[in-house]
């Protein structure tokens, strides 16, 4: 049979077979899965047919917990149904989960492992969601690589139709459903065979059906619940039999053998490992390498956890054993040990009561933790457990892969130990996530993968911040089977695609002796050696590197592609990496860039081909001095003054060996120091602004606009000019308050990331050249050091009194120092000016709930976070509980101080007498004000004072609750898929309440975070992820639903086109003494257009009466007015004229213009009808009354 | 009364063709513009910029910020989906052909010779029965010479002609320095008709933001008397047909435009502002004059009005022109 090779991730793999062999697919984001479920819906988009010939209904719910009802609905009805999550999202199945299993329901989730958040949130992949799942009843199926995933999630499928078991198939998040890997896909034919036609039949016999009803679901009593549940045990037994069965009949179809448990080894082992993932694959590579040199070690690879057949474990286990360590990539505190662990130890014990085992089979048997949250697994670490089984002194459990100075559990790993093969080409290439290099470098996978006998596998890590992200891309490509499910650490080829990353990372770390180090260099061959640091001199001496340099910025701009290197690049490493004949190779890159930018013209390609020719003409290999040269060194990760943590931990992990950092260096409980993006300079930007003193009005919007806070205003003593750098910039401060004092507006060069959304905002045009602002672009490296200075300095000045700002006015919003400043935001961000507001105005009494998502990820990301505190040490806390409960988890926040607030006041009552008129003053404190504010915090502190001297128990508890007399600002943060889906039902509750709360929904329209899918925030006609053809249903009116209860303070702002409103509203969402919705427009990247016109965009919205900017006061209807206030005008400019200058609409006039324009009208009438409404509720009461 | 006209080749029911304009963009309104009368429709120009600026532009869009951040390695859906610029103007040609009977003249708007102006072909095999080129070009730096210009546009001419079997027409901006000499020379390069006079878009200046604001305002019957000048001076001294654009807004206008020598009459702000329906009125009541007048068809009256009865035209102008200055006096 001619197997059909490709190059896909496992993700892919997995919804190939799954979409497939199903009818009805129900579907969220969550990372890592999320891919799955868009590939689902874009077959489904594009008439893809499943082995029924019919295209599967494929529909985004509101949440996994929505989904997952969906799902089981769908079942009971009949329907083929399937899933695709991770993480959160399978803890929000879990009940429908026992639902499905206690129905004996066939159904498939394809799990892409990941990490549950504890102390943490980790997008990346262990097994703990999964573990969470062990007692619903489902079966547990895991697979270790790209190829398994496919097999194994059509063997699932045939499997669960038999034997009505619920199947949860699943594999590691990221490390296999990310890694690109050339495998053999299933044909139709072959899914066709596995899918018994009957047993799909005898699935929808048991449908719900009024033609034959009957009820399912009945609540049942003690006397009867425990035996109906026993009922389902033979289904359990029989299930492993029919899964090897299943196993056995693909094999014969596709010739790959699988069993419930496979061994691999040695025939009579001494020490094995059992284990299961993506980490039976190094194991399998690190066996056989050993066993090559005659250890007896073996592996047996767990393939079908749940149910766990003892009986077949008992086979596949050899008896030979003397040793065994479980691995498992899960934790469970306080467990007698980890899960697969503890059923190993059990099927032993069990083996040998059944007779299955020997009676004298007596191993020892050793637990150990490892991979969590995608921690590195090596074949180092696979040696370093065997060792540890030969110690007669070996710790019961251990961890492996880290350093564990606590509790001591960690095994020792010697870092030399490889198993790589020889002739495996090994490639590391460094590059921004915006010049393309992970494209390129798949695109080489392909290449390879598709055009050759190699076998390909490519894994690519990414940083965590949004803006100027650096990509590292690990490829592999060889004659050999690839298991090696692991990072390179010895690349026989290293590529440096940017000259800037020399001073922060040392590559040739990863390079092995005589390796090949291809740098983008501005420098030519006989010119670079000095403008490299010396460690990697050193390195490429040391290690005899052969480098190579090309000037691929320069070719780009010569061909005409730009800033686009990467078919520079990828032509580059073709040349001088072997790894296949050179010619072939270029022969290949043209007619891959043939079909990658065919569609784009004949100019494009011909620029590409153009690139091709050069990069060739241009690469030269440099003639390596005997010796390091020059001085240059490169930059400290932190400066020398940070905090003791920052340089101990925040330090080592921005300079990418967090690795290394052992478990003391960490608290216990998740708890991080704030204000540390400070001390990374990330020094990303390309362009930074420049401000012209002479024609700056002095208005302040480029500062309130910037959303990473690095170009501020100050007002200051003219006398503090007398120590300021030289090029430090300065002139009169324009506010009648000020006459005499000075102002500067200062940019951070190495903090800004080049959006340039402070010169679109600058309304200060030069009379006589009006295309000249008060700021302009230019190029940041000549400016870097003088300005770095000039930010210092600027530092150091003062910050103004806030009790003599009005900070009602965004002019004086400038001069309040930003509590929020650098998040690894995308550049240009619509979301962060907004936070940075509240934190400029409430920051030193905000508490943050933040909803998972991009708000979560800048504001909460290690290594460094935003967040950052006042000279007085006071700023924003802030936390993360979960993407759907965060209304709850910040209502609780008010709850909790609300308490404590009556407790304090209880006391403070009951010891009046002993705090004088203090008690009093505090109990009748004026808080509407900041100096309010701030007068009851010097009571406060007074209070405190005195309450140390008074001796009864009480002062003691008034002392620990004594600051919550102190006005708190609750913030409930989150972006809209939170507000608009998943966490709809508890905003809701939450403005119900009544509680004091301020909710800012930060609307993007889309789930930003994981990639744009669509919420019910997306307006109709645009498109999403999961809305290919446009989204037909109109944008939810929060406002108006908020509005409803006619209790809550609502606003709809959009600080783009009206600042002064935003102020207003949030202003005034504060002030109300309830709940409080701000809504605010954010121009978002998965908008599609560069967010240099976010401002303009911002404008158009609200101009179009897209976006109606209004306040909805409760607090005016008390006093008779309307509480209703529209703060935009009438629409002024059709609808078509806002949308199509952003690609998620246009997008549809290419794809499909029928439907684009029927969807362009009815919104252009959405507008209108919505104008008529809010304008009709507008009305002052008075009119209203007249008309 | 025979109304018909000989137009690039094609025997055209009546003069009155409808221009490019959104209303030639939709199936709905070309079919309107069919029953209203229209003896031909030349289609919404297509941009030398939309086929490959565009068609980067989205793909830049689509690409922006992807492949960066491991939750989200892309914002939209694979672009796989979607058509890239160009594809629906061709969709469009082959839906005006498959749906009326008068001729589809496509057009193509561009400068200079590029990879871009393959698309002329993919015109012509979607269907389209001629190709307008609409050379839209202002010199704005002051080391162009007004030949580089014409050879530049020129050299475009004979490229785009040479790779098709259908017929060119050329739309020109009024600005040449001796119009018909590049008329002739257009006509060698291979031109089947001249069409005069393209209109510029007519920047604004915005006082309240200090910035150049870009617009279009339509045209009224005051602009077609520059028009009927030239055609009644290229009238007989070129092989290629002569059309005007710009200012046909009446019957009278229509019966100008052939008496100055045209073969045919493009409106397109008339019908913006009076719908397709506007057509038939037009045509009925350019029946109406020239039965009024005695013309039992239109090619009797074509250039009667034209320069080439006048012995020296140059004279003829002048002599007209201070007669003009006279009558404010």
């Amino acid at each position: 049979m001619s197997q059909n090779k490709v190059t896909i991730d496992a993700n892919e793999a997995a919804a190939h077979a799954a979409y497939h062999t199903n009818e009805v697919i129900a579907i969220y984001p969550i990372t890592p899965s999320s891919s799955m479920g868009e590939l689902a819906d874009q077959w489904a988009a594009e008439g893809k047919r499943n082995i029924w010939n019919t295209v599967p209904q494929v529909t985004e719910m509101q949440s996994e917990g929505g989904a997952s009802g969906a799902v089981h609905g769908a079942l009971q009805v009949g329907a083929l149904t399937t899933t695709f999550t991770a993480s959160q999202g399978l803890l929000l199945m879990i009940p429908n989960m026992f639902k499905i299993a206690g129905e004996l329901t066939s159904a498939v989730f394809h799990v892409s492992a990941r990490t549950v958040a504890t102390h943490a949130l980790s997008i990346f992949g262990d097994h703990s969601d999964v573990m969470a799942t062990r007692s619903t009843g489902w079966a547990l199926l895991a697979s270790n690589s790209v190829q398994e995933v496919g097999d194994f999630a059509l063997i699932a499928q045939a499997a669960t139709l038999e034997t009505r078991v619920p199947f949860l198939h699943f594999f590691d998040g990221f490390r296999t459903s990310a890694e690109v890997a050339k495998c053999v896909q299933l044909s139709v034919d072959e899914m066709k065979a596995m899918i018994s036609d009957g047993l799909v039949r005898a699935h929808r016999e048991r449908a719900l059906s009024p033609d034959h009803p009957f009820i399912r679901g009945t609540a049942q009593n003690p006397d009867v619940f425990f035996q109906a549940r026993e009922r389902i045990n033979p289904y359990y037994e029989a299930c492993p039999g029919i899964v090897q069965k299943a196993m056995e009949k693909f094999a014969s179809l596709t010739g790959r053998k699988y069993s419930l448990f496979d061994y691999v080894g040695p025939a009579n082992p001494e020490k094995l490992i059992i284990l299961m993932g993506s980490g039976a694959e190094v194991a399998h590579e690190t066996v056989d390498f050993l066993a090559a040199k005659k250890e007896p070690v073996g592996l047996l690879k767990v393939r079908l956890y749940r149910p766990f057949s003892v009986k077949h474990f008992a086979e596949a286990l050899p008896k030979s054993v003397k040793q065994i360590a479980v691995l498992d990539r899960t934790k469970e505190p306080g467990a007698a040990g980890e899960p697969l662990y503890a059923d190993v130890v059990t099927a032993v014990s069990e083996g040998k009561a059944k007779g299955w085992i020997p009676a004298g089979f007596q191993p020892r048997i050793l637990g150990g933790r490892y991979g969590l949250s995608s921690k590195e697994f090596t074949p180092a670490m696979v040696k370093a457990v065997f060792d540890e089984m030969g110690r007669a002194d070996a710790r019961m459990h251990f961890t492996v892969g880290i350093q564990d100075d606590v509790t001591n559990l960690s095994v020792e790993v010697d870092p030399d130990f490889s198993t790589e093969p020889a002739g495996r080409t090994r490639a590391v290439f460094y590059g921004l996530g915006s010049d393309g290099t992970v494209s390129a470098n798949k695109s080489s996978i392909k290449i390879i993968g598709e055009e050759t006998d190699f076998n390909a596998q490519g894994y690519f890590v990414y940083d965590s911040k949004k803006a100027g992200s650096v990509t590292i891309s690990h490829l592999r490509f060889g004659t050999d089977p690839i298991h090696s499910s692991y990072l390179i650490s010895k690349a026989n080829f290293v590529a440096c695609h940017q000259f800037s990353f020399l001073e922060r990372f040392d590559m040739t770390r990863v390079a092995e002796p005589g390796a090949v180090f291809l740098l983008n260099s501005p420098y030519g061959p006989d010119e670079v050696w000095e403008h490299v640091p010396k460690p990697t001199q050193e390195g490429i001496l040391r290690k005899k590197l052969r480098f190579y340099v090309i000037d691929a910025y320069k070719i780009a701009k010569e061909v005409g592609l730009d800033v686009r290197i990467n078919t520079i690049m990828q032509t580059c490493f073709f040349a001088i990496s072997n790894v296949l004949p050179k010619d072939e190779a270029i022969r290949y890159i043209k007619d891959y860039t043939k079909k990658s930018y065919g569609k784009r013209g004949e100019s494009v390609l011909q620029m590409n081909y153009k690139a091709v020719d050069q990069a060739l003409a241009q690469l030269h290999e440099v003639k390596v001095p005997a010796k390091a040269a020059g001085t240059l060194d490169m930059r400290p990760p932190v400066p020398k003054n940070a905090p003791e943590f920052v340089q101990k931990v925040t330090a080592k992990i921005i300079a990418g060996q967090g690795d290394d950092v052992p478990v003391s260096a960490f608290p216990a409980d998740g708890t991080f120091p704030s204000a540390t993006t400070r001390w990374e300079k990330r020094n990303i930007a390309l362009e930074i602004p420049v401000w012209d003193p002479s024609i700056c009005i002095q208005c302040g919007k480029c500062s309130s606009i910037c959303p990473h806070a690095v170009i501020r205003g100050k007002v200051y003593d003219a006398a503090l000019l007398a120590k300021a750098p030289r090029t430090f910039k300065s002139t009169d401060a324009k506010w009648k308050e000020f006459t005499g004092m000075k102002y500067t507006i200062q940019v951070s060069p190495e903090d800004c990331t080049g959006c340039s959304l402070c010169v679109q905002s600058c309304p200060a045009k030069d009379k006589k050249n009006p295309d000249k602002k008060a700021l302009g672009m230019q190029s940041q490296p000549p400016l870097r050091e003088a300005e770095s200075d000039n930010w210092n300095f600027f530092l150091s000045l003062p910050n103004m009194d806030r009790n003599k700002l009005k900070v009602n006015q965004v002019k004086d919003i400038q001069l309040l120092e930003p509590l929020f400043e650098f998040s690894g935001a995308c550049a240009g961000c619509g979301e962060t000016p907004y936070i940075k507001l509240i934190s400029q105005l409430f920051g030193d009494r905000m508490i943050v709930a933040n909803a998972t998502g991009c708000s979560s990820i800048y504001g909460g990301n290690l290594p460094t976070t935003p967040y950052t505190v006042n000279q007085d040490g006071r700023g924003p806390a802030w936390s993360n509980s979960l993407f759907e409960d965060n209304a709850e988890f910040g209502m609780g926040f008010r709850l909790a101080e609300d308490k404590k607030n009556e407790f304090a006041r209880e006391i403070l009552k009951a010891l009046s007498a002993d705090l004088g008129g203090l008690a009093d003053g505090i109990l009748t404190a004026d808080q509407s004000t900041e100096t309010g504010i701030n007068q009851q915090r010097a009571r406060v502190a007074e209070l405190k004072k005195k309450l140390a001297g008074i001796q009864k128990p009480e002062a003691a508890q008034l002392a620990a609750v004594s600051d919550s007399l102190v006005k708190k600002s609750i913030w409930i943060v989150g972006g809209d898929g939170w507000a608009y889906d998943i966490g709809y039902g508890g905003l809701d509750h939450v403005i119900a309440s009544g509680r004091n709360v301020n909710i800012l929904v930060l609307d993007t329209e889309v789930y930003s975070n994981t990639g744009g899918q669509m919420s019910k925030a997306t307006p109709r006609g645009a498109v999403a992820k999961f809305a290919a053809g446009g989204k037909p249903a109109p944008k939810k009116d929060l406002a108006m639903m908020a509005m409803a209860y006619t209790t809550v303070y609502v606003a709809r702002v959009a600080f783009g086109a009206n600042d002064a409103q935003t102020v207003k509203a949030i202003l005034e969402a504060e002030a109300f003494s309830g709940p409080s919705v701000v809504i605010a427009y954010c121009h978002c990247i998965a908008h599609g257009y560069d967010l240099a016109n976010g401002l303009n965009q911002q404008k158009a919205a609200v101009n179009s009466g897209y976006w109606p900017l209004l306040r909805y006061n409760p607090d005016l209807a008390k006093e008779g007015k309307n509480p209703l206030q529209l703060d935009s005008k009438a629409p002024s400019i059709p609808l078509e004229q806002y949308v199509y200058q952003e690609t998620r609409y246009s997008m549809l006039t290419k794809s499909k213009p029928e439907q684009a324009k029927l969807l362009l009208q009815q919104a252009q009438e959405d507008v209108n009808t919505r104008w008529k409404l809010y304008e009709h509720m507008a009305v002052p009461p008075q009119d209203k009354a007249q008309s | 009364m025979d109304l018909a006209s000989l137009y690039m080749g094609f025997r055209l029911r009546n003069p009155l063709i409808a221009a490019s304009s959104p209303l030639t963009g939709e199936m709905d309104s070309l079919r309107r513009l069919e029953d209203a009368g229209l003896s031909a429709v030349v289609l919404p120009s297509l941009f030398e910029e939309q086929i490959e600026i565009e068609n980067n532009r989205l793909d830049e869009n689509l690409l922006r910020g992807t492949e960066s951040f491991a939750e989200a390695l892309s914002y939209f859906p694979p672009l796989d989906l979607y058509r890239f610029g160009g594809e629906d103007y061709l969709d469009l040609i082959r839906k005006a052909k498959e749906a009326l009977r008068i001729p589809v003249i496509g057009s193509l708007n561009g400068v200079s010779t590029g990879g871009w102006i393959h698309f002329a072909v993919e015109m012509q095999d979607a269907g389209a029965d001629a190709l307008e080129l609409n050379v839209y070009f202002i010199p704005t730096d002051t080391a162009v010479l007004s030949g580089t210009v014409e050879q530049m546009t020129l050299k475009l001419v004979r490229d785009i002609q040479s790779r098709l079997r259908i017929p060119v027409a050329v739309k020109l901006s009024p600005y040449f320095t001796a119009l018909p000499n590049m008329v002739r020379r257009l006509d060698q390069a291979g031109a089947r008709a001249v069409v005069l006079f393209n209109r510029f878009y007519q920047p604004d200046l915005d006082l309240e933001s200090m910035s150049v604001v870009p617009g279009l305002k339509l045209s009224t019957s005051d602009e077609l008397r520059p028009r009927l000048r030239w055609i009644s001076i290229l009238y007989g001294q070129t092989d290629a047909d002569l059309a005007v654009t710009g200012g046909v807004h009446t019957a009278g206008d229509i019966a100008k435009c052939i008496l100055a020598g045209a073969s045919a009459a493009m409106v397109a702000s008339a019908l913006l502002t009076g719908g397709p329906t506007r057509a038939s009125v037009m045509l009925r009541e350019l029946g109406e004059w020239m039965e009024s007048k005695g013309f039992q068809s239109v090619g009797e009256m074509k250039g009667i009005l034209s320069h080439r009865s006048i012995s020296e035209p140059a004279a003829y102008e002048r002599a007209n022109y201070m007669k003009v200055l006279g009558s404010y006096s």
